[in-house]
Protein backbone atom coordinates (compact mmCIF):
# COMPACT_ATOMS: atom_id res chain seq x y z
CA UNK A 1 0.00 0.00 0.00
CA UNK A 2 2.65 2.49 1.05
CA UNK A 3 6.30 2.53 0.29
CA UNK A 4 8.67 1.43 3.01
CA UNK A 5 10.14 4.88 3.40
CA UNK A 6 6.71 6.31 4.16
CA UNK A 7 5.95 3.66 6.77
CA UNK A 8 9.28 4.45 8.40
CA UNK A 9 8.48 8.16 8.36
CA UNK A 10 5.10 7.46 9.99
CA UNK A 11 6.60 5.34 12.74
CA UNK A 12 9.26 7.97 13.35
CA UNK A 13 6.74 10.82 13.36
CA UNK A 14 4.43 9.04 15.79
CA UNK A 15 7.34 8.34 18.11
CA UNK A 16 8.41 11.97 18.06
CA UNK A 17 4.94 13.38 18.70
CA UNK A 18 4.57 11.17 21.78
CA UNK A 19 7.61 12.93 23.25
CA UNK A 20 7.06 16.50 22.01
CA UNK A 21 3.58 16.49 23.59
CA UNK A 22 4.55 16.44 27.27
CA UNK A 23 7.93 18.13 26.77
CA UNK A 24 6.27 20.91 24.77
CA UNK A 25 3.87 21.61 27.64
CA UNK A 26 6.81 22.23 29.93
CA UNK A 27 8.51 24.41 27.31
CA UNK A 28 5.36 26.56 27.10
CA UNK A 29 4.78 26.62 30.88
CA UNK A 30 8.38 27.56 31.62
CA UNK A 31 8.57 30.11 28.78
CA UNK A 32 11.43 28.30 27.14
CA UNK A 33 10.32 28.50 23.50
CA UNK A 34 13.23 30.68 22.48
CA UNK A 35 15.61 28.47 24.42
CA UNK A 36 14.38 25.37 22.61
CA UNK A 37 14.76 27.28 19.34
CA UNK A 38 18.36 28.11 20.18
CA UNK A 39 19.16 24.48 20.89
CA UNK A 40 17.57 23.51 17.60
CA UNK A 41 19.62 26.06 15.65
CA UNK A 42 22.79 24.63 17.11
CA UNK A 43 21.77 21.24 15.76
CA UNK A 44 23.15 22.18 12.34
CA UNK A 45 26.60 22.46 13.84
CA UNK A 46 25.98 19.08 15.46
CA UNK A 47 25.12 17.52 12.11
CA UNK A 48 28.21 18.90 10.41
CA UNK A 49 30.33 17.61 13.26
CA UNK A 50 28.75 14.20 12.80
CA UNK A 51 29.56 14.20 9.08
CA UNK A 52 33.06 15.46 9.69
CA UNK A 53 33.97 12.91 12.35
CA UNK A 54 31.71 10.23 10.90
CA UNK A 55 29.72 9.64 14.08
CA UNK A 56 25.99 9.20 14.70
CA UNK A 57 24.06 12.38 13.89
CA UNK A 58 21.65 12.21 16.85
CA UNK A 59 24.55 11.67 19.25
CA UNK A 60 26.56 14.54 17.85
CA UNK A 61 23.57 16.92 17.89
CA UNK A 62 22.83 15.99 21.47
CA UNK A 63 26.40 16.74 22.53
CA UNK A 64 26.46 20.13 20.78
CA UNK A 65 23.06 21.10 22.27
CA UNK A 66 24.17 20.11 25.74
CA UNK A 67 27.41 22.10 25.38
CA UNK A 68 25.39 25.08 24.20
CA UNK A 69 23.07 24.83 27.21
CA UNK A 70 26.06 24.84 29.57
CA UNK A 71 27.60 27.76 27.66
CA UNK A 72 24.37 29.69 28.07
CA UNK A 73 24.37 29.14 31.84
CA UNK A 74 27.96 30.41 32.03
CA UNK A 75 27.17 33.49 29.91
CA UNK A 76 24.16 34.24 32.09
CA UNK A 77 26.43 34.33 35.11
CA UNK A 78 29.31 36.25 33.57
CA UNK A 79 27.64 38.96 31.46
CA UNK A 80 24.82 41.34 32.11
CA UNK A 81 23.19 40.88 28.71
CA UNK A 82 19.51 39.96 28.92
CA UNK A 83 18.50 36.39 28.30
CA UNK A 84 16.88 36.91 24.92
CA UNK A 85 20.00 38.64 23.56
CA UNK A 86 22.19 35.77 24.76
CA UNK A 87 19.85 33.21 23.21
CA UNK A 88 19.77 35.09 19.92
CA UNK A 89 23.53 35.36 19.95
CA UNK A 90 24.04 31.64 20.51
CA UNK A 91 21.29 30.56 18.11
CA UNK A 92 22.50 32.50 15.12
CA UNK A 93 26.20 32.17 15.85
CA UNK A 94 25.93 28.39 15.98
CA UNK A 95 23.73 28.30 12.87
CA UNK A 96 26.23 30.48 10.99
CA UNK A 97 29.24 28.45 12.08
CA UNK A 98 27.39 25.29 11.09
CA UNK A 99 26.66 26.65 7.60
CA UNK A 100 30.25 27.82 7.14
CA UNK A 101 31.59 24.43 8.13
CA UNK A 102 29.18 22.71 5.71
CA UNK A 103 30.75 24.76 2.93
CA UNK A 104 34.09 23.10 3.63
CA UNK A 105 32.67 19.59 3.46
CA UNK A 106 32.72 19.57 -0.36
CA UNK A 107 33.50 15.90 -0.56
CA UNK A 108 30.16 14.93 0.99
CA UNK A 109 26.93 15.29 -0.94
CA UNK A 110 24.65 16.92 1.50
CA UNK A 111 21.01 18.01 1.53
CA UNK A 112 20.87 21.19 3.61
CA UNK A 113 17.19 21.74 2.86
CA UNK A 114 16.33 18.32 4.24
CA UNK A 115 18.20 19.15 7.37
CA UNK A 116 16.45 22.47 7.85
CA UNK A 117 12.93 21.35 7.03
CA UNK A 118 12.85 17.59 7.47
CA UNK A 119 12.87 14.87 4.85
CA UNK A 120 10.73 11.74 5.05
CA UNK A 121 12.95 10.00 2.54
CA UNK A 122 15.88 10.28 4.91
CA UNK A 123 14.61 8.07 7.74
CA UNK A 124 16.31 4.68 7.93
CA UNK A 125 15.87 1.73 10.29
CA UNK A 126 18.68 2.94 12.47
CA UNK A 127 16.90 6.28 12.95
CA UNK A 128 13.72 4.50 14.03
CA UNK A 129 15.67 2.69 16.68
CA UNK A 130 17.20 5.94 17.94
CA UNK A 131 13.82 7.69 17.96
CA UNK A 132 11.90 4.97 19.80
CA UNK A 133 14.63 4.01 22.26
CA UNK A 134 15.71 7.60 22.86
CA UNK A 135 12.13 8.84 22.97
CA UNK A 136 11.12 6.08 25.36
CA UNK A 137 14.00 6.94 27.64
CA UNK A 138 13.10 10.64 27.58
CA UNK A 139 9.49 9.83 28.51
CA UNK A 140 10.48 7.51 31.34
CA UNK A 141 12.80 10.11 32.84
CA UNK A 142 10.18 12.82 32.43
CA UNK A 143 7.64 10.64 34.21
CA UNK A 144 10.10 10.03 37.06
CA UNK A 145 10.92 13.71 37.58
CA UNK A 146 7.40 14.93 36.87
CA UNK A 147 6.48 15.99 40.40
CA UNK A 148 9.56 18.05 41.33
CA UNK A 149 9.81 19.49 37.82
CA UNK A 150 6.18 20.51 37.86
CA UNK A 151 6.50 22.00 41.35
CA UNK A 152 9.46 24.12 40.29
CA UNK A 153 7.57 25.17 37.17
CA UNK A 154 4.68 26.44 39.26
CA UNK A 155 6.89 28.22 41.78
CA UNK A 156 10.65 27.95 42.11
CA UNK A 157 10.92 29.29 45.65
CA UNK A 158 8.13 27.16 47.00
CA UNK A 159 9.66 23.99 45.60
CA UNK A 160 13.12 24.96 46.83
CA UNK A 161 11.78 25.72 50.32
CA UNK A 162 9.92 22.44 50.55
CA UNK A 163 12.90 20.36 49.49
CA UNK A 164 12.11 19.58 45.85
CA UNK A 165 15.61 20.51 44.57
CA UNK A 166 14.46 22.55 41.54
CA UNK A 167 17.95 23.32 40.15
CA UNK A 168 18.73 19.67 39.69
CA UNK A 169 15.49 18.90 37.87
CA UNK A 170 15.66 22.02 35.73
CA UNK A 171 19.07 20.84 34.51
CA UNK A 172 17.71 17.37 33.73
CA UNK A 173 14.87 18.96 31.80
CA UNK A 174 17.34 20.94 29.69
CA UNK A 175 19.17 17.74 28.82
CA UNK A 176 15.89 16.05 27.87
CA UNK A 177 15.06 18.94 25.54
CA UNK A 178 18.46 18.66 23.88
CA UNK A 179 17.94 14.92 23.47
CA UNK A 180 14.53 15.38 21.89
CA UNK A 181 15.91 17.84 19.35
CA UNK A 182 18.65 15.38 18.52
CA UNK A 183 16.23 12.59 17.68
CA UNK A 184 13.71 14.66 15.77
CA UNK A 185 15.66 16.75 13.24
CA UNK A 186 15.40 14.22 10.45
CA UNK A 187 11.62 14.33 10.38
CA UNK A 188 10.75 17.85 11.44
CA UNK A 189 13.93 19.70 10.52
CA UNK A 190 15.89 21.93 12.81
CA UNK A 191 14.13 25.18 11.89
CA UNK A 192 10.73 23.78 12.76
CA UNK A 193 11.22 21.52 15.75
CA UNK A 194 10.37 24.41 18.10
CA UNK A 195 7.02 24.67 16.32
CA UNK A 196 6.40 20.99 16.97
CA UNK A 197 7.07 21.59 20.66
CA UNK A 198 5.02 24.73 21.06
CA UNK A 199 2.05 24.67 18.69
CA UNK A 200 0.35 21.43 19.89
CA UNK A 201 0.93 22.49 23.51
CA UNK A 202 -0.49 25.95 22.88
CA UNK A 203 -3.49 24.37 21.14
CA UNK A 204 -3.97 22.07 24.11
CA UNK A 205 -3.96 25.01 26.50
CA UNK A 206 -6.97 26.47 24.77
CA UNK A 207 -9.08 23.41 25.48
CA UNK A 208 -7.89 22.14 28.87
CA UNK A 209 -8.21 23.19 32.49
CA UNK A 210 -5.63 21.07 34.27
CA UNK A 211 -2.03 20.03 33.60
CA UNK A 212 -2.61 16.33 32.88
CA UNK A 213 -5.40 17.12 30.46
CA UNK A 214 -3.17 19.61 28.67
CA UNK A 215 -0.45 16.97 28.24
CA UNK A 216 -2.92 14.44 26.84
CA UNK A 217 -4.37 16.97 24.38
CA UNK A 218 -0.89 18.11 23.43
CA UNK A 219 0.12 14.55 22.51
CA UNK A 220 -3.14 14.05 20.61
CA UNK A 221 -2.76 17.24 18.58
CA UNK A 222 0.89 16.40 17.91
CA UNK A 223 -0.11 12.97 16.59
CA UNK A 224 -2.82 14.38 14.35
CA UNK A 225 -0.41 17.00 13.00
CA UNK A 226 2.22 14.39 12.20
CA UNK A 227 -0.26 12.09 10.44
CA UNK A 228 -1.93 14.84 8.43
CA UNK A 229 1.40 16.48 7.69
CA UNK A 230 3.11 13.32 6.49
CA UNK A 231 0.23 12.28 4.22
CA UNK A 232 0.16 15.78 2.74
CA UNK A 233 3.90 15.63 2.29
CA UNK A 234 3.50 12.39 0.36
CA UNK A 235 0.61 13.63 -1.76
CA UNK A 236 1.87 17.06 -2.78
CA UNK A 237 5.55 16.31 -2.42
CA UNK A 238 6.16 19.04 0.13
CA UNK A 239 8.88 18.92 2.79
CA UNK A 240 7.67 16.96 5.82
CA UNK A 241 8.51 19.54 8.51
CA UNK A 242 6.53 22.45 7.05
CA UNK A 243 3.59 20.13 6.28
CA UNK A 244 3.44 18.89 9.89
CA UNK A 245 3.69 22.39 11.33
CA UNK A 246 1.02 23.70 8.95
CA UNK A 247 -1.32 20.92 10.08
CA UNK A 248 -0.57 21.89 13.70
CA UNK A 249 -1.39 25.49 12.86
CA UNK A 250 -4.83 24.50 11.52
CA UNK A 251 -5.58 22.67 14.76
CA UNK A 252 -4.53 25.75 16.70
CA UNK A 253 -6.90 27.94 14.70
CA UNK A 254 -9.74 25.47 15.32
CA UNK A 255 -8.99 25.50 19.06
CA UNK A 256 -9.24 29.30 19.04
CA UNK A 257 -12.83 29.06 17.83
CA UNK A 258 -13.71 26.58 20.55
CA UNK A 259 -11.83 28.64 23.10
CA UNK A 260 -13.73 31.76 22.13
CA UNK A 261 -17.05 29.97 22.52
CA UNK A 262 -16.04 28.70 25.92
CA UNK A 263 -15.10 32.10 27.25
CA UNK A 264 -18.31 33.60 25.88
CA UNK A 265 -20.26 30.95 27.75
CA UNK A 266 -18.54 31.87 30.96
CA UNK A 267 -19.60 35.48 30.66
CA UNK B 1 3.62 28.67 77.39
CA UNK B 2 7.21 27.56 77.72
CA UNK B 3 8.69 25.07 75.33
CA UNK B 4 12.07 24.59 76.82
CA UNK B 5 12.29 20.88 76.23
CA UNK B 6 10.95 20.94 72.71
CA UNK B 7 12.98 20.01 69.69
CA UNK B 8 14.75 22.81 67.84
CA UNK B 9 13.54 22.94 64.22
CA UNK B 10 15.50 25.80 62.74
CA UNK B 11 18.59 27.68 63.74
CA UNK B 12 19.95 30.72 61.91
CA UNK B 13 23.27 32.00 63.22
CA UNK B 14 24.72 35.39 62.27
CA UNK B 15 23.34 35.24 58.75
CA UNK B 16 24.15 38.08 56.36
CA UNK B 17 23.01 38.33 52.76
CA UNK B 18 24.39 40.67 50.13
CA UNK B 19 22.89 41.63 46.80
CA UNK B 20 25.14 43.71 44.51
CA UNK B 21 27.41 44.49 47.48
CA UNK B 22 24.53 45.87 49.48
CA UNK B 23 23.65 44.05 52.66
CA UNK B 24 19.98 43.12 52.74
CA UNK B 25 20.31 41.66 56.19
CA UNK B 26 23.23 41.65 58.57
CA UNK B 27 24.05 39.14 61.27
CA UNK B 28 20.56 37.92 61.92
CA UNK B 29 20.14 35.04 64.33
CA UNK B 30 17.00 33.22 65.26
CA UNK B 31 15.78 29.89 66.52
CA UNK B 32 12.46 28.11 66.27
CA UNK B 33 11.34 25.26 68.46
CA UNK B 34 8.40 22.90 68.19
CA UNK B 35 5.09 24.49 69.09
CA UNK B 36 6.54 27.98 69.06
CA UNK B 37 5.44 30.98 67.01
CA UNK B 38 8.26 33.37 66.18
CA UNK B 39 7.30 36.57 64.43
CA UNK B 40 9.39 38.91 62.32
CA UNK B 41 8.27 42.51 62.27
CA UNK B 42 9.85 45.58 60.72
CA UNK B 43 9.26 48.32 58.17
CA UNK B 44 9.21 47.69 54.40
CA UNK B 45 12.59 46.66 53.09
CA UNK B 46 13.85 45.66 56.51
CA UNK B 47 14.72 42.14 55.36
CA UNK B 48 11.83 40.12 56.72
CA UNK B 49 11.17 38.08 53.58
CA UNK B 50 14.90 37.82 52.95
CA UNK B 51 15.38 36.35 56.40
CA UNK B 52 12.62 33.83 55.75
CA UNK B 53 14.17 32.84 52.42
CA UNK B 54 17.56 32.38 54.02
CA UNK B 55 16.00 30.25 56.73
CA UNK B 56 14.36 28.11 54.03
CA UNK B 57 17.54 27.73 51.97
CA UNK B 58 16.18 29.62 48.97
CA UNK B 59 19.06 32.06 49.22
CA UNK B 60 22.19 30.00 49.55
CA UNK B 61 25.08 32.41 49.11
CA UNK B 62 25.08 33.76 52.62
CA UNK B 63 27.50 34.45 55.39
CA UNK B 64 26.73 32.72 58.62
CA UNK B 65 25.04 29.41 59.18
CA UNK B 66 21.57 28.00 58.71
CA UNK B 67 20.53 24.63 60.01
CA UNK B 68 17.17 22.98 59.51
CA UNK B 69 16.37 19.95 61.60
CA UNK B 70 13.29 18.88 59.71
CA UNK B 71 12.37 18.23 56.11
CA UNK B 72 8.67 18.63 56.66
CA UNK B 73 8.35 22.28 55.77
CA UNK B 74 5.31 24.24 54.63
CA UNK B 75 5.88 27.63 53.04
CA UNK B 76 3.46 30.41 52.20
CA UNK B 77 5.48 32.86 50.07
CA UNK B 78 4.69 36.54 50.01
CA UNK B 79 4.01 36.47 46.31
CA UNK B 80 2.95 33.62 44.06
CA UNK B 81 1.87 34.25 40.52
CA UNK B 82 0.78 31.43 38.31
CA UNK B 83 1.03 32.08 34.61
CA UNK B 84 -2.10 31.72 32.47
CA UNK B 85 -0.31 29.25 30.19
CA UNK B 86 -0.27 26.76 33.05
CA UNK B 87 -3.78 25.42 33.60
CA UNK B 88 -3.92 24.37 37.22
CA UNK B 89 -6.83 23.88 39.59
CA UNK B 90 -6.81 24.29 43.35
CA UNK B 91 -6.86 20.52 43.75
CA UNK B 92 -3.75 20.12 41.54
CA UNK B 93 -1.98 22.86 43.45
CA UNK B 94 -2.74 21.28 46.83
CA UNK B 95 -0.54 18.26 46.20
CA UNK B 96 2.24 20.22 44.54
CA UNK B 97 5.05 19.02 46.77
CA UNK B 98 3.40 16.10 48.54
CA UNK B 99 1.07 13.31 47.52
CA UNK B 100 -2.12 13.94 49.46
CA UNK B 101 -5.27 11.90 49.78
CA UNK B 102 -8.50 13.46 48.73
CA UNK B 103 -9.84 13.82 52.27
CA UNK B 104 -6.60 15.42 53.47
CA UNK B 105 -7.11 18.05 50.79
CA UNK B 106 -10.74 18.50 51.78
CA UNK B 107 -9.93 18.93 55.45
CA UNK B 108 -7.26 21.54 54.80
CA UNK B 109 -9.42 23.52 52.38
CA UNK B 110 -12.28 23.31 54.82
CA UNK B 111 -10.13 24.72 57.63
CA UNK B 112 -9.32 27.84 55.62
CA UNK B 113 -12.89 28.09 54.35
CA UNK B 114 -12.33 27.50 50.65
CA UNK B 115 -13.42 23.89 50.08
CA UNK B 116 -15.95 25.10 47.51
CA UNK B 117 -13.09 26.30 45.28
CA UNK B 118 -11.48 22.88 44.93
CA UNK B 119 -12.09 22.48 41.21
CA UNK B 120 -11.58 26.11 40.26
CA UNK B 121 -8.62 27.37 38.27
CA UNK B 122 -5.99 29.13 40.34
CA UNK B 123 -5.98 32.02 37.90
CA UNK B 124 -9.68 32.69 38.59
CA UNK B 125 -9.28 33.16 42.34
CA UNK B 126 -9.39 36.51 44.08
CA UNK B 127 -6.41 37.66 46.14
CA UNK B 128 -7.97 36.64 49.43
CA UNK B 129 -9.16 33.28 48.13
CA UNK B 130 -5.68 32.58 46.78
CA UNK B 131 -4.11 33.31 50.17
CA UNK B 132 -6.51 30.89 51.82
CA UNK B 133 -5.55 28.22 49.30
CA UNK B 134 -1.86 28.92 49.91
CA UNK B 135 -2.32 28.47 53.65
CA UNK B 136 -4.39 25.33 53.13
CA UNK B 137 -1.68 23.84 50.92
CA UNK B 138 1.04 24.58 53.44
CA UNK B 139 -0.84 22.97 56.36
CA UNK B 140 -2.29 20.03 54.43
CA UNK B 141 1.03 18.21 54.45
CA UNK B 142 1.19 18.45 58.24
CA UNK B 143 4.52 20.23 58.39
CA UNK B 144 6.83 20.41 61.37
CA UNK B 145 7.90 23.89 60.38
CA UNK B 146 5.61 26.48 58.83
CA UNK B 147 6.95 29.66 57.29
CA UNK B 148 4.24 32.21 56.65
CA UNK B 149 5.19 35.39 54.81
CA UNK B 150 2.29 37.79 55.33
CA UNK B 151 -0.21 34.98 55.00
CA UNK B 152 -3.41 37.01 55.25
CA UNK B 153 -2.71 39.81 52.80
CA UNK B 154 -5.83 40.67 50.86
CA UNK B 155 -8.07 38.65 53.16
CA UNK B 156 -11.16 40.43 54.49
CA UNK B 157 -11.12 41.66 58.08
CA UNK B 158 -13.30 38.92 59.49
CA UNK B 159 -11.34 36.24 57.67
CA UNK B 160 -8.08 37.71 58.85
CA UNK B 161 -8.91 37.17 62.50
CA UNK B 162 -10.23 33.68 61.79
CA UNK B 163 -7.10 32.73 59.88
CA UNK B 164 -4.78 33.96 62.62
CA UNK B 165 -6.82 31.95 65.12
CA UNK B 166 -6.43 28.98 62.78
CA UNK B 167 -2.66 29.46 62.62
CA UNK B 168 -2.50 29.51 66.40
CA UNK B 169 -4.67 26.40 66.54
CA UNK B 170 -2.48 24.61 64.02
CA UNK B 171 0.66 25.37 65.97
CA UNK B 172 -0.94 23.80 69.03
CA UNK B 173 -2.52 20.85 67.26
CA UNK B 174 0.38 19.84 65.01
CA UNK B 175 2.90 21.04 67.57
CA UNK B 176 4.80 22.63 64.69
CA UNK B 177 7.07 25.65 64.82
CA UNK B 178 5.95 28.73 62.94
CA UNK B 179 7.97 31.57 61.50
CA UNK B 180 5.48 34.34 60.84
CA UNK B 181 5.98 37.60 59.02
CA UNK B 182 3.27 40.08 59.70
CA UNK B 183 2.53 43.77 59.56
CA UNK B 184 -0.34 43.39 61.93
CA UNK B 185 1.18 44.40 65.25
CA UNK B 186 -2.03 43.55 67.11
CA UNK B 187 -1.87 39.95 66.03
CA UNK B 188 1.84 39.72 66.55
CA UNK B 189 1.64 40.90 70.10
CA UNK B 190 -1.27 38.74 71.13
CA UNK B 191 -0.52 35.43 69.44
CA UNK B 192 3.25 35.20 69.35
CA UNK B 193 5.75 33.57 71.66
CA UNK B 194 8.77 35.50 70.46
CA UNK B 195 9.13 38.68 68.43
CA UNK B 196 12.10 39.72 66.35
CA UNK B 197 12.15 43.31 65.26
CA UNK B 198 14.18 43.69 62.08
CA UNK B 199 15.65 46.68 60.34
CA UNK B 200 18.41 45.12 58.25
CA UNK B 201 19.72 43.73 61.51
CA UNK B 202 17.98 42.53 64.65
CA UNK B 203 16.89 45.73 66.37
CA UNK B 204 15.47 44.07 69.39
CA UNK B 205 13.88 40.76 70.20
CA UNK B 206 12.16 38.99 73.01
CA UNK B 207 8.73 38.23 74.35
CA UNK B 208 6.03 40.58 73.04
CA UNK B 209 5.63 42.53 76.26
CA UNK B 210 9.36 43.21 76.54
CA UNK B 211 9.76 44.19 72.91
CA UNK B 212 7.04 46.84 72.96
CA UNK B 213 8.87 48.67 75.72
CA UNK B 214 12.16 48.66 73.88
CA UNK B 215 13.29 52.14 72.84
CA UNK B 216 14.34 50.83 69.42
CA UNK B 217 10.90 49.36 68.83
CA UNK B 218 9.34 52.73 69.66
CA UNK B 219 11.76 54.45 67.31
CA UNK B 220 10.83 52.09 64.49
CA UNK B 221 7.09 51.96 64.88
CA UNK B 222 6.31 55.13 66.81
CA UNK B 223 5.03 55.62 70.35
CA UNK B 224 1.51 54.54 69.55
CA UNK B 225 2.69 51.06 68.65
CA UNK B 226 3.66 50.56 72.26
CA UNK B 227 0.08 50.86 73.34
CA UNK B 228 -0.94 47.90 71.32
CA UNK B 229 -0.50 45.52 74.19
CA UNK B 230 -2.72 47.55 76.44
CA UNK B 231 -5.49 47.18 73.90
CA UNK B 232 -5.14 43.59 72.90
CA UNK B 233 -3.34 41.57 75.47
CA UNK B 234 -5.80 41.74 78.29
CA UNK B 235 -5.12 38.33 79.72
CA UNK B 236 -1.49 38.99 80.32
CA UNK B 237 0.04 39.85 83.60
CA UNK B 238 0.44 43.57 83.38
CA UNK B 239 -1.37 46.64 84.50
CA UNK B 240 -1.73 50.04 82.95
CA UNK B 241 -0.42 53.23 84.42
CA UNK B 242 -2.29 56.48 84.18
CA UNK B 243 -0.76 57.56 80.88
CA UNK B 244 -1.61 54.26 79.23
CA UNK B 245 1.90 52.81 79.30
CA UNK B 246 2.39 49.31 80.59
CA UNK B 247 3.56 48.15 83.97
CA UNK B 248 4.17 44.44 83.94
CA UNK B 249 3.64 42.77 87.29
CA UNK B 250 6.34 40.45 88.26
Amino acid sequence: MFDDFFIRALIAGIGISLVTGPLGCFVVWRRLSFFAGTLAHSALLGVTMALFFEINIAFSVFIISAVLAILLLQLQKKTKLPNDALLGLLAHASLAVGLVVIGFLTSIRFDVMGLLFGDILAVNQNDLLVIWLGGGLILIILKLIWKPLFASTVNYELSEAEGMKPDKFNAIFTILTAALIAISIKIVGLLLITGMLIIPAATARNVSNNPKQMVIFSVTFGLISVLVGLFTSLKVNSASGPSIITAALFLFILSLIKFKKKSELKQ
Amino acid sequence: MENKNEKILLKVENASYYLNDKALIKEVSLEIKQGEIVTLIGPNGSGKSTTAKIALGIYKKIEGRVRRFTERIGYVPQKVSVDWTLPIRVIDFMSLTENLKNDQINVALNLTGVDHLKNKSLSNLSGGEFQRVLIARAIAKKPELLVLDEPVQGVDFKGEIALYELIKKISDKLNCGILLISHDLHVVMSATDFVICLNGHVCCSGKPHTVVKDEKYKELFGDRASNILSLYEHEHDHSHSADGSIDPKK
